[in-house]
């Protein structure tokens, strides 16, 4: 009991600044608040009105979609098999090399994310870099941002966020003993397999945290989708904080935005729920 | 020493209480800075102009008093969120602000803003605004929130050179939407490399898309938005689906800008900074106030303007009495409810719309006269060479609902409309969608079905 004073500070913090804005964005998905109008003033108690109506909204479910391919396709896979891979390559790789392509990776990492962002707009704007390099090559390029939006911005999003899962996997793989992957090389394991059953399980823990991380980070993307596509074509790109940042700031209806915001927490906690249960990382 | 500690900081802490005191008490606690709040975005800073000569001319006649001007830049939507957001708190709330006629009563009910009428009861100003436009500044309490600018009127502004080229007659005259679309057909099968005909469409576009472009069509239609008789908000009815069938056609029938120009936040001022006076545009559903960025005054003056653009009234969809349509909004000076000093901050919107004031911003902003002593000043008259034609119209404009529900349901509309442009829904599905949206804002005993 004396022993866990010395957390208190962080408890007492997690509480003011974590713990009651859940609370208050909670109950604020409980009313009617809005931006104008009589419910502005004075905010009535309306129960679950606000996620009754949420659930019979065609854009929901399309949001809900469109949230999970772009996290699916641009973290879970995208960030984290490409940090991985480039985090092995870089291991075998010479000094000039490693230092060339991490320098490159890790600059998007760099950037202010309303930087990255105004870059990548540039890049796949109809009449952008990307378009005027496809044009050198006489291909007639798409507007990107209008035709594909979710490749678009899922593109941008492994772009921006390939350099973080590197580096997380590069620190782990350096704790991998190398007598270990050596001896299973003795015994005959190829290399594929060496990754399979060796490493990976090694650094189970890493991959289990860098998946948290980059579901977690990956879920409240706003500012790159904002700043490219505004959640458009029409609802093409509108990931559950782009529906609740339109409906909350742009529609006036605070409570019903703050219903999405907290859906959208609960998909991230059963993504962490998932990932600590499956990836076990406290075991051995 | 613990206990000396203790006492200089209560002895510290009474000091400056009693310090605030002081200060917040002097002059029985009013301030002694008006916060002033208004929109600035692209072409839009004849008002930043205008109040700053304002606040010049208050400073200088109201010794002591400082005027705080806020700009907010952002586009009308936006413009709104930020408004609303300054408003949310005491601290930051504006003493004056610049209010859309259409969020008057919203704004009112949200408790933002201050009653205004013992002030106007004793301004003899009063007497030479026209009464429609008084009533748009009331809230629905029936008391006044909003001293109005000014009006505006919306119409076709069509370019007479591209017309020519494409042998189109001028002056223009079209009578149904059909003849508006037909003559788009023309212009893109004979100059290519010109849009035909550009109607403010989508979520980006905000109250612009939802007044300019759809409201313009609805109400040449039989059909209206809200029944002010019943007070009730139509749902399924035709009109509403034609006028997304006309945006449809003009977005997916490629007589348009491309939809994605279209959803630019930007191209309200592409329109008149490019694409008008470069003759990149043939025709442009829009405000009477377009002139006013080419003014010598504006942020891109255009002298040919005049010459080079006409002006026709948006037709009826099949040429129905009274033959053509338009849509008047228009903006106020309001007060923030949470102003510590009223009578400063009324002073100040007293000030910047008097006879000379109103008649200098409404020049500059080609702005539609509400004050008669301005619109019979032959030097207002001749500021414009198109105020003729927009004063005129007036007979046949409309107003948008005056209900504090109005800037949801025109949220409504933009996604209608801009699912339609897109492609992503029929006409047919966007109205139903549109339909189930107004139900879930107003409830069903607010609406009525038109079949």
């Amino acid at each position: 009991m004396i022993r866990s004073i010395p957390l208190l500070p962080a408890i007492v913090l997690l509480t003011i600044f974590l713990l009651g804005p859940v609370i208050s964005s909670f109950y604020g998905s409980l009313t009617d608040a809005s931006l104008s109008g009589a419910a502005a003033q004075n905010p009535t108690f309306v129960g679950f009105d606000n996620y009754l109506e949420l659930f019979a909204d065609p854009d929901f479910p399309k949001s809900v979609i469109l949230t999970l391919v772009f996290l699916i396709a641009s973290a879970i896979i995208g960030q984290n098999i490409l940090g991985l891979g480039l985090a092995i390559l870089m291991r075998s790789s010479n000094r000039l090399v490693r230092g060339m392509v991490g320098t490159f990776v890790v600059t998007a990492w760099v950037l202010p994310e309303i930087v990255a962002s105004f870059a990548a707009y540039a890049f796949f704007n109809d009449t952008g870099t990307l378009n005027s390099m496809l044009g050198g090559i006489g291909i007639d390029g798409p507007n990107w941002l209008y035709s594909f939006p979710m490749i678009s911005v899922i593109l941008a999003n492994i772009w921006r966020g390939t350099a973080f899962s590197m580096l997380v996997y590069s620190a782990a793989l350096q704790d991998v003993p190398t007598e270990i992957t050596e001896s299973a090389e003795v015994d005959g394991a190829r290399g594929w397999q060496r990754l399979a059953f060796i490493t990976l399980p090694m650094i189970r823990r890493s991959i289990s945290t860098n998946l948290m991380l980059t579901t977690l980070q990956t879920l409240s993307v706003f500012t790159l989708i904002f700043v490219m596509t505004g959640g458009g074509p029409g609802t093409d790109s509108s990931t559950l904080p782009i529906l609740a940042y339109q409906e909350a700031f742009k529609f006036g209806e605070l409570g019903f935005g703050t219903a999405i915001a907290t859906i959208l927490l609960l998909v991230g906690a059963a993504f962490s729920l998932a990932y600590i249960r499956a990836l076990k990382p406290e075991v051995d | 020493m613990k206990k000396s500690l203790f006492t200089i900081a209560a002895v510290s802490t009474v000091a400056a209480l009693a310090l605030t005191g002081c200060s917040a008490g002097d002059a029985a606690g009013e301030s002694t800075t008006i916060k002033v709040a208004y929109q600035k975005f692209g072409n839009f800073t004849q008002l930043d102009d205008h109040m700053k000569d304002v606040k010049e001319a208050f400073e200088a006649e109201n010794d002591g008093l400082t005027v705080e001007l806020v700009p907010i830049e952002a586009q009308q939507n936006d413009y709104f969120t930020k408004l609303a957001l300054m408003n949310q708190s005491a601290a930051t709330a504006p003493d004056v602000m610049y209010e859309d006629t259409f969020m008057v009563q919203s704004d009112a009910d949200a408790g933002f803003l201050a009653p205004l009428d013992e002030y106007t009861a004793e301004w003899s100003d009063w007497d030479m605004f026209y009464d429609n436009a008084k009533e748009a500044g009331v809230g629905s309490d029936g008391k006044t929130y909003g001293i109005p600018m000014g009006t505006d009127t919306r119409a076709l502004w069509y370019n007479k050179d591209l017309f020519g080229q494409a042998g189109l007659p001028v002056p223009w005259e079209p009578k149904t939407w059909a003849e508006v679309l037909d003559a788009a057909e023309t212009i893109k099968s004979e100059l290519p490399d010109v849009i035909p005909l550009n109607v403010y469409s989508g979520k980006a576009q905000g109250e612009a898309a939802a007044m300019q472009g759809f409201e313009m069509l609805l109400y040449g239609t039989d059909d209206t938005l809200y029944d002010t008789e019943e007070k009730k908000w139509v749902t399924g009815s035709q009109g509403f689906e034609d006028a997304l069938t006309f945006i449809e056609d003009l977005y997916q029938g490629g007589l348009g800008p491309t939809p994605e120009q279209a959803l630019d936040k930007n191209v309200g001022t592409i329109v008149s900074n490019e694409w008008f006076p470069q003759g990149k545009l043939a025709i442009s559903l829009d405000g009477s106030w377009q002139s006013g960025t080419w003014l010598e005054s504006g942020t891109s003056p255009w002298p040919e303007w005049n010459d080079v653009l006409g002006q026709a009234p948006m037709p009826t969809q099949n040429g129905q009495e009274p033959g053509a349509t338009s849509m008047s909004g228009g903006w106020t000076l309001a007060m923030g409810s949470g102003s510590t000093n009223k009578d400063a901050a009324w002073d100040f919107i007293a000030m910047a719309l008097n006879k000379d004031n109103s008649q200098a911003y409404d020049v500059a902003a080609s702005q539609i006269a509400v004050r008669s002593d301005v619109s019979e000043d032959p030097e207002y008259q001749e500021a414009n060479p198109t105020f003729g034609f927009f004063s005129e119209i007036v007979e046949v404009t409309n107003f948008r609902p005056a209900t504090s529900d109005y800037g949801k349901i025109s949220n409504e509309i933009t996604v209608a409309m801009e699912a339609v442009m897109t492609g992503q829904q029929s006409p047919a599905d966007a109205a139903a969608t549109y339909d189930k949206a107004v139900v879930g804002i107003v409830g069903e005993d607010d609406t009525t079905s038109s079949e």
